[in-house]
């Protein structure tokens, strides 16, 4: 038994820990079950799904900027059925929640997904990615744009009984109304935030250093506009969020929990350390049982302005 | 694959800012094989955040070796690297060059760093197969001749071996190279590897080549690595989890 309750609640779905591991960063599972044991994780959200297959982006696809990378994948993905028939029965096997990404150009695509997927019982929630910067017809423009955001959310609420959680673009000016409409529309959480548009340039060939010009920037050096975020979100709406961007290690897990995070996703430090999401929670219940915390849930939302 | 933290042993300089480090590895030494790859992280800061690939360029009891030249932060990390101090590695990556098989002499064909990953080759080949090496380079401080065997150069100054580029120099040997049944295993920059694949189609040589591409986890997750299949139009192949090494004919250069 554990010492420390780390057990946390986003909406209606239980969680055994606040560590998810986000999008795009775990594929489909298996390759990081080499180097993480997903029976100990809070949940694995899948590469973004579309209704067919993508091929994504030419390369290149990824570059290195200050403490951070940009990527330009643009959805790289086996689409919902074959997901069906041969991602899923690996997941199976362990006893983790499977939240599924889901990617779409449409409202109606989106609903057919959710509705392709909903009776898997695997899948514990859907992730609806609004915000993905990287391709031409969908994505940034539902992220940017609050009705359509409003839509999407109330469509999807149409397609499952499961909990929603909208994937939030960090490119907007007031994130806050961004949560509201989910709110509003039966969205049952957020996750803030996804990539925030950069570029970088060759300067000997004057080229975009990315295939698409621009990209979705992760990594540390996006972590403090991700806090403000999810400060933001927390302060003005009452809605259950997921904090992602830039998560490094155990203290910067606390720090998204303190403004306002119910849960965490730990994405580009994957490809570095891929067992890191064990080793922060080892860390996470020392910290609970020094700072004498039952329930590391209590640190949602308890920062002191 | 799995990580490991490795101390370094020494730093070789090759020539003309061509390192070669040396770490000690056994658990990845004892396993590896020639053209599969590491994941290395050279410090724990955030700047270089991402691991960087190599291939290993040599092994030599529990030892490894990583042929570099300094490009950037990363590598100027690497280079600084005090012996005992230890570098962060992943691996081993990649599928590794198929040296086995029907034929009697390897042909290697390397530009410029793509060099690195035959040493190790040749080593492994020795006395199962013949070798004739064919390095390239802009001029003779870029042609590494480090362990090659029967080794013809190419340069496009003229200051070693032959004038020109690396494949003009094949094309100028063809008459050695159909003296036997040859396989070629090639590595360099994308221009060398399409004339590679153009002069081995012409004469329909079996021709294996490592790739390389932009990548942050060298492990199928980041997505970050694709590479053209001829064979399946309507997805990429991964260069870091099909590849580093491909067939020269299952691939669009």
């Amino acid at each position: 038994m554990n010492k420390v309750d780390l057990s946390v609640s986003i909406g209606s779905l239980q969680l055994r820990n606040p560590i998810m591991l986000a999008s795009g960063t775990v594929g489909y599972g298996n390759e990081i079950a080499e180097f993480v044991d997903l029976n100990a994780i809070g949940a694995i959200v899948t590469k973004s799904l579309s209704l067919k297959p993508r091929k994504g982006n030419p390369p290149q696809r990824i570059v290195e900027t200050p403490a951070g990378m940009l990527n330009s994948i643009g959805l790289s993905n086996v689409g919902v059925e074959e997901f069906i028939k041969s991602k899923i029965p690996f997941l199976q096997k362990y006893d983790v929640p499977i939240v599924c990404n889901i990617a779409a150009s449409t409202v109606d695509e989106y609903a057919e997904c959710v509705n392709l997927l909903t009776n898997e019982n695997a899948i514990k929630a859907f992730e609806i990615n609004v915000s993905c910067p990287n391709v031409k017809d969908g994505g940034l423009q539902f992220g940017n744009d609050v009705a359509a955001v409003g839509k999407v959310t109330a469509k999807v609420r149409t397609a499952t009984n499961k909990p929603i959680i909208i994937k939030l673009s960090p490119n907007v000016s007031y994130i806050a109304n961004f949560a509201k409409v989910v709110k509003q529309e039966g969205g049952d959480a957020v996750s803030a935030i996804n990539t925030l548009v950069g570029t970088s340039f060759n300067i000997f060939t004057r080229k975009p250093k990315i295939f698409s010009v621009t990209g979705g920037l992760s990594g540390p050096a996006i972590k403090p506009v991700a806090l403000a975020k999810v400060l933001e979100i927390k302060r003005n709406i009452e809605i259950p969020i997921i904090g992602i961007g830039g998560i490094m290690n155990w203290q910067d897990v606390v720090e998204f929990m303190i403004a306002g995070a119910s849960a965490v996703q730990i994405g580009t430090l994957n490809f570095i350390n891929p067992s890191a999401a064990k080793e922060i929670l080892s860390s996470l219940e020392d910290f609970c049982i020094k700072q004498n915390l039952n329930k590391l849930s209590e640190l949602t939302g308890s920062f002191l302005i | 694959m799995f990580t490991v933290n490795a101390p370094v042993k020494d730093l070789i300089e090759l020539d003309h800012k061509i390192f070669l480090q040396k770490i000690f590895c056994p658990e990845i030494a004892s396993i590896i094989q020639p053209g599969q790859f590491l994941m290395v992280k050279v410090s724990n800061s955030y700047y270089p955040l991402l691991r960087r690939p190599f291939s290993v360029c040599d092994v030599e009891g529990g030892h490894i070796y990583l042929m570099f030249n300094i490009l950037g932060e990363g590598t100027k990390l690497l280079a600084s690297k005090k012996t005992g101090e230890p570098v962060d590695i992943l691996g081993p990556l990649g599928n590794g060059f198929s040296y086995e098989g029907d034929y009697d002499t390897a042909v290697i064909v390397g530009g410029g760093l793509g060099a690195a990953p035959f040493p190790f080759l040749i080593k492994r080949l020795a006395d199962k197969k013949e070798v004739m090496a064919f390095i390239g380079g802009r001029s003779i401080h870029d042609v590494i001749t480090y362990g090659m065997k029967n080794l013809l150069t190419s340069t496009d100054d003229g200051t070693s071996g032959f004038k020109g580029n690396v494949v003009e120099l094949l094309k100028h040997k063809i008459s050695d190279l159909k003296k036997s049944k040859i396989k070629i295993f090639g590595c360099g920059p994308t221009v060398m590897l399409r004339a590679l694949k153009e002069f081995s189609l012409e004469n329909d040589f079996d021709c294996e080549v490592s790739t390389e591409c932009a990548m942050a986890c060298g492990f199928g997750i980041c997505q970050g690595c694709p590479i053209e299949s001829t064979n399946h139009k309507d997805k990429y192949l991964l260069v870091c989890k099909d590849g580093p090494i491909f067939n020269i004919k299952d691939v669009e250069l």
